[in-house]
């Protein structure tokens, strides 16, 4: 049979697809138009072919070093944060109440956090941790530590930890929370009967059980503190020096503050490339895991 | 082994139970025999599940004490009972493989190695399971899993009885009957008290040699399943048990006779100690009431006749309150009148909703 050729289908895609060349490709592709060129000022381009991003990717030269130092930090900063704010969401979720009013006042008291715009977490923090009139930069000082987060790299990275953890721990628990929460009784009363301890009932029980939604608490949390800006930019602006300077600040320093607009969109691209490959990978891992269970399901 | 005795035993899920309204079980003594195979039986919310919890340790009961084998195990936890459950929804630990599953209530007792890898075998030899051992347990289907969850129980040496809360419901139906035989099988085979919860008449009645009846958080009857049909003790255990289950019909009793509606029905005992003021029943099932051609035996009104595939059940009208009657093939209906010839030996008079019995039976 025959099949009727018919292209007004086009004209029923077109709007989608101009929304979305307006809303991505055309910005995609000025980004990578910038990074091919130079500019020095007065709206005039040089073509510059890849030389950004060779240099961007060669640690030998200044535009390398200062790239692969701020992604050094970025990783050790997401690597910290994974490695304190899952378990201890964990830890939150399994002490949490599972019935009663005090669940419905505890969801609250959790979700807080995560209802303050990032800017405002920010400057909270900034003012909290001051060591002249904040509430804690002044008491840790007062215990005769000597703690400035303004002058110490090391005071600087704990203080942005802190923050980090102390607004989004709360996601981890809920997940955790939710993932607990669909457990059914049966199998405490099970392991029960079966003599497991606490930590077999962790392991054996809980902690599959929260596979999937710890899966999507990780790749939420490393994918937030990968591209972190508004929050350590508004507490220490990338200070003291450089040393919390991460990929995005350095970016926006780079573009704005120096307007070096080509070595900028070359570095962007890089960081976009390096954040679209770990989404893949979790991606990957995740649709793994679920097509697995999916396989158990329909197994004869 | 054990026997398990309830004395006394009561349960309110309201910390100050204040009357019985309270109570989701009500006072019970009974003792499960050792070796029996019972079935707890009856409607959703009745109490049943809660009787399980208690016997296996996951709920203390308010008042009233549990003893296994004359010791008092009340307030002893689970992990140190004798026992071993299969839920409702198969619970098997998904990370583990079936051995792994099966080794596991042992490893957490800290048995040597070598007895636990016996044990296994053996116990996954007589379940049917050698052949899938290492594979993943979380891969198997639900009838696999139940089986997984038995086995944990069945591993161990020390379990004196096996509790079962409606273990087939998520089992598709042409496998359920196959569950159930080699669940009696095992029975028969080791010596095991196995408890038995379920709303299903069909599972209690096969799987059971007595079964319980409970109603509203008390017990209505024990018996075996030919006395549930044959003599049920409270009209709830004749509606309950039996497709269709039993007329029950508002009546009084005079002497040898019960009026029901203005039909009077001949009885063979009397009922001299029917105490005043309670509500009096008469109870057949419709199994010993058949219809005959008008003008014989009790006069009944004929509103409907359903063919259920084995017989034809007759809905009929007994002084005007409805009942259900056996239609035999060869009879043809003219109108609505018919008669209904009754087994007087299986006329059962209610005072109460609880059976009484009469006096000068043959």
């Amino acid at each position: 049979m025959e099949k009727p050729l018919n292209n007004r289908a086009w004209l029923l895609v077109a709007p989608v697809f101009l929304i979305v060349a307006f809303s991505a490709i055309v910005p995609i592709m000025t980004v990578v138009n910038y990074s091919v060129q130079d500019t020095f000022g007065n709206n005039q381009f040089f073509w510059n072919g890849l030389g950004w991003f060779q240099e961007l990717l060669d640690p030998t030269t200044e535009l390398g070093g200062r790239f692969f130092d701020a992604l050094w930090r970025n990783l050790l900063f997401s690597a910290i944060i994974l490695a304190i704010e899952v378990p201890l969401g964990i830890l939150v979720a399994l002490s949490m109440p599972r019935e009663g009013w005090k669940v419905a006042a505890t969801l609250v008291i959790m979700a807080l956090p995560l209802l303050i715009p990032w800017n405002v977490v920010g400057t909270i923090w900034q003012v909290f941790a001051r060591a002249d009139i904040g509430l804690a930069g002044w008491a840790i000082n007062a215990l005769g530590i000597d703690y400035n987060y303004t002058g110490d790299s090391l005071a600087a990275w704990i203080t942005i930890v802190v923050m980090d953890v102390w607004h989004w721990t709360s996601l981890v628990a809920l997940l955790c929370y939710a993932g607990l929460k669909s457990i059914p009784d049966a199998y405490y009363q099970a392991a029960r009967i079966d003599g497991a301890s606490r930590w077999a009932v962790f392991t054996t029980i809980q902690l599959p059980k929260m596979k999937r939604v710890l899966l999507i608490a990780v790749l939420l949390r490393f994918m937030d503190s990968f591209m972190i800006y508004t929050e350590p930019f508004v507490l220490t602006g990338g200070g003291p020096g450089n040393a919390t300077t991460f990929l995005s600040i350095d970016l926006v320093k780079l573009a704005l503050g120096q307007f070096d607009l080509g070595k900028a969109a070359a570095m962007s691209l890089v960081y976009n490339l390096i954040v679209l490959a770990l989404c893949w990978v979790f991606y990957t891992v995740m649709t793994n895991t679920g097509s697995e269970r999916q396989q158990v399901e329909t197994q004869p | 082994m054990a026997s398990i005795t309830l004395d006394g035993l009561a349960h309110a899920y309201r910390p100050d139970p204040r009357g019985p309204q309270d109570y989701a079980l009500k006072e019970i003594n009974h003792v499960w025999r050792q070796g029996g195979a019972y079935a707890l039986l009856g409607p959703s919310g009745c109490g049943k599940t809660t009787l399980l919890n208690i016997i296996s340790g996951l709920v203390v009961p308010t008042r009233g004490r549990i003893l296994f084998d004359g010791h008092d195990v009340t307030r002893l936890p689970t992990e140190a009972r004798n026992i071993a459950q299969v839920f409702q929804f198969p619970v098997v630990y998904d990370t583990m493989t079936v051995r792994e599953n099966l080794a596991f209530p042992l490893k957490n007792r800290h048995l040597p190695r070598e007895t636990i890898a016996r044990r296994v075998e053996e116990i996954a030899s007589r379940l049917d399971m050698s052949a899938v051992l290492d594979r993943k347990a979380s891969n198997l289907t639900a009838d696999a899993k139940q089986k997984i969850s038995l086995g944990r129980g069945l591993v161990r040496e020390d379990v004196a009885a096996i509790l079962f809360d409606e273990p087939l419901t998520v089992i598709d139906p042409h496998l359920k009957w196959q569950l159930r035989s080699s669940l009696k099988e095992l029975h028969r085979s080791l010596d095991l008290t196995m408890i038995y919860v379920t709303h299903d008449q069909t599972e209690a009645l096969t799987f059971a040699d007595t079964v319980v009846v409970m109603h509203d958080g008390a017990v209505v009857q024990t018996g075996t399943p030919e006395e549930l049909f044959e003599r049920p003790a409270h009209t709830f255990v004749g509606h309950f048990i039996g497709s269709p289950g039993m007329n029950v019909l508002p009546a009084t009793v005079e002497g040898r006779t019960a009026h029901v509606g203005g039909v009077g029905i001949d009885l063979i005992r009397s009922y001299p100690t029917l105490p005043a003021g309670e509500k009096v029943e008469l109870g057949v099932r419709p199994e010993f009431a058949t219809l005959a051609p008008a003008g014989s035996g009790v006069p009944v009104k004929v509103r409907r006749v359903d063919d259920i595939g084995r017989a034809r059940i007759a809905r009929i009208e007994i002084g005007g309150h409805p009942a259900a009657a056996l239609m035999p093939e060869t009879l043809s209906l003219n109108g609505d009148e018919a008669g209904l010839t009754l087994d007087a030996r299986q006329i059962h008079i209610y005072s109460g909703g609880v059976l009484v019995a009469g006096e000068g039976a043959p």
